[in-house]
């Protein structure tokens, strides 16, 4: 299992990348190794407004189909929309394959997250 | 034969007849002065054109590709694929009773109440319920029935702010589907890691909008919900009320009952638990039992004892009215009815202490091999967590289970519950012998040999089947839903 320096994560097993204002938001490698093969990802439309801890996509792979919830709260400004036609991305590299780009709304949202260490140790106990 | 792989249209020839009628000695009309113009068909329909040994080979040898429980072992977890006994089979196709018609006056057809009036009570009474209901055609169907039985209590009680249902994350999918299609807000739940319920996450979950938990016990990881009494405390005392998903019934007959446990409503599975035929289209049975608090809300009609006999009551003014045409699959209650019949009382707390009894076996001889998350007595199913492997190895559940196949098995129901990453979900039911476990059991630690010896072998597997490995990435993307452009 790989997990990125420089990045946050969630207990939900999404990570974040932090620029400014905008938010890039993938799922772990974690996440996708236990997901299986990735059949399919529903995106949110450009300009939604979505609320910490909603969701905001769907994932489906061959084992089960899960939810995604945003990690930070605000406006999606762009969706990687390759991951429609070509969703094993995310199975590929999770970390290059970001899913959307989020301009938060309080960046106190990411206060909740956590280190690449904590997330290891997390991770480590869900095994 | 194993590889015959055709469609019947492949078999057809040109003018190719089973049977050829005589001449009508009725006089002939043509089919345009009998049908408008516009419903005939321009062209004739292309079905196929074949012999009857023909047919009879085609679908005999379709059959022989079969793997059913009349061929082997079938620890399909949370599916109770037991052994469906013949009497079953020879009391449903009674005359007096299989050549009845839905329409024929009562009288004609108290025999046939009886035995719908019999089981409705024996069900009530397993369940610790008080009234049941026939008609759902299958477990799903048994859920929305309960749940709406449950939205009409709320409602003629004026109580139209209650709108959402509790489901744990562990719960079958159809619970959730379930709540969505009754119309009501799901709130799921995070479980224990012993998949048992959260009880400060459900305390959380509980507000005055509550209408209603959705829950197993057993739980879906095999394990005895032991917080029950406290759970249903919680849920009353809010105002809401406790429906009790069936699927798991086969582990608790005559030991424990729903409706001792706290529950207002529960479905069975008569497929599973009750022995009526299962996989391949069934069809099933999801009869629901309620208590008399919610017994006005049955679908109509129930089959009630009359001053004369028996007969279908329609009197009933807060009835969520009928859920399936005529009263169920009738068929399939006369098989449930014979079962518990035919066990008794005495025999259907046997094969319930016998289910559990050899899922614990299995459980103990295998968590050698596998890892074994929840390291406890179970019920009548367990959840193994993969290989005791490196994870490095590559070698995931979906390989374990592909490689069963060549081992002649069908394998455990696999990736569910998605509490466990790995799970592997076996229920034996107790109508399997020690020798059939301890064969499957030696199939088990096989696989986990090669596993290790070979791993080449569990990735591609399985071999010795008509289908190899199947691309279930390509499947799920490329939906191919003819078989060919043009037959």
């Amino acid at each position: 299992m790989k997990v990125m320096e420089g990045l946050l994560y969630s207990e939900d097993h999404e990570w974040v990348k932090v620029e400014g204002k905008v938010a890039t938001i993938g799922i772990s490698d974690f996440a996708q190794h236990q997901l299986g093969d990735i059949v399919f990802v529903e995106l949110p439309e450009v300009a939604d407004e979505i609320a910490k801890g909603e969701v905001f996509g769907v994932i489906e792979s061959v084992k089960a189909a899960s939810d995604s919830y945003l990690p930070v709260g605000g406006k999606v400004v762009e969706v990687n929309s390759a991951l429609e036609d070509e969703p094993e991305l995310i199975n590929q590299d999770a970390y290059e394959n970001w899913i959307v780009k989020i301009e938060m709304e309080d960046e106190g949202d990411l206060s909740g997250l956590m280190s690449p260490e904590a997330y290891e140790e997390f991770c480590s106990k869900e095994e | 034969m194993r590889n015959y792989d055709k469609v019947i249209y492949e078999v057809s020839k040109k003018g190719r007849r089973a049977y050829r009628l005589p001449e009508s000695d009725v006089e002939m009309k043509p089919v345009e002065s009998l049908i408008p113009e516009a419903f005939l068909r321009k062209e004739e329909a292309p079905l196929p054109e074949v012999s009857e040994v023909d047919v009879i080979r085609h679908y005999t040898n379709l059959s022989n590709k079969n793997y059913g429980v009349d061929t082997g072992f079938y620890p399909l977890g949370s599916c109770t694929m037991k052994y469906n006994p013949k009497i079953n089979e020879d009391v449903a196709a009674m005359p007096g009773l299989s050549q009845l018609h839905p329409y024929q006056p009562e009288k004609t057809i108290q025999g046939s109440l009886e035995i719908m009036y019999e089981l409705q009570k024996a069900l009530a009474e397993i369940g610790g319920m008080d009234e049941t209901t026939l008609q759902p055609a299958a477990g799903a169907h048994g859920e929305l029935t309960g749940i709406l039985i449950i939205k009409a209590y709320h409602q003629l009680k004026g109580d139209f702010h209650r709108n959402k249902i509790i489901t744990p994350d562990s719960s079958h999918g159809t619970n959730p589907a379930t709540v969505a299609t009754a119309g009501y807000e799901l709130v799921e739940i995070p479980s224990n890691a012993d998949g048992s319920v959260n009880l400060e996450a459900l305390k959380e979950a509980i507000d005055e909008n509550l209408a209603g938990l959705m829950l197993t016990n057993p739980s879906t990881l095999g394990l005895f919900e032991t917080q029950i009494g406290e759970i249903a405390k919680l849920i009353h005392e809010n105002g809401g009320l406790l429906y009790y998903d069936g699927a798991n019934m086969n582990a608790i007959m005559g030991k424990s009952r729903p409706g001792d446990m706290g529950f207002d409503v529960m479905h069975y599975n008569l497929h599973k638990t009750f022995s009526t035929p299962h996989g391949g289209g069934g069809p099933g049975s999801g009869a629901v039992a309620v208590k008399q608090h919610l017994a006005k809300f049955l679908p109509k009609p129930v089959v009630v004892k009359t001053g004369e006999g028996y007969g279908f009551d329609y009197d009933r003014p807060e009835s969520i009215g009928k859920i399936k045409g005529f009263y169920g699959n009738y068929g399939i209650l006369l098989r449930a009815y014979t079962y518990i019949k035919t066990m008794g009382r005495d025999g259907l707390k046997y094969a319930s202490e016998t289910a559990v009894l050899n899922a614990n076996y299995m459980m103990h001889q295998l968590k050698e091999d596998y890892k074994l998350p929840m390291n406890q007595v179970c019920k009548h199913e367990f959840v193994l967590d993969g290989l005791k492997m490196d994870e490095l190895s590559g070698i995931r559940t979906l390989d374990v289970a592909k490689r069963l196949l060549d081992y002649g098995y069908h394998p455990p129901t696999v990736y569910f519950p998605l509490i466990v990453h790995e799970a592997i979900m076996i229920e034996p039911t107790e109508t399997e012998s020690r020798e059939t476990l301890d064969e499957f059991i030696a199939a088990m630690k096989a696989i986990a040999r090669e596993a290790k010896e070979d791993p080449e072998l569990l990735k591609n597997a399985p071999y010795n089947t008509p289908v190899r490995r199947v691309n279930e990435v390509l499947a799920a993307k490329q939906l191919v839903l003819k078989y060919k452009d043009s037959l």
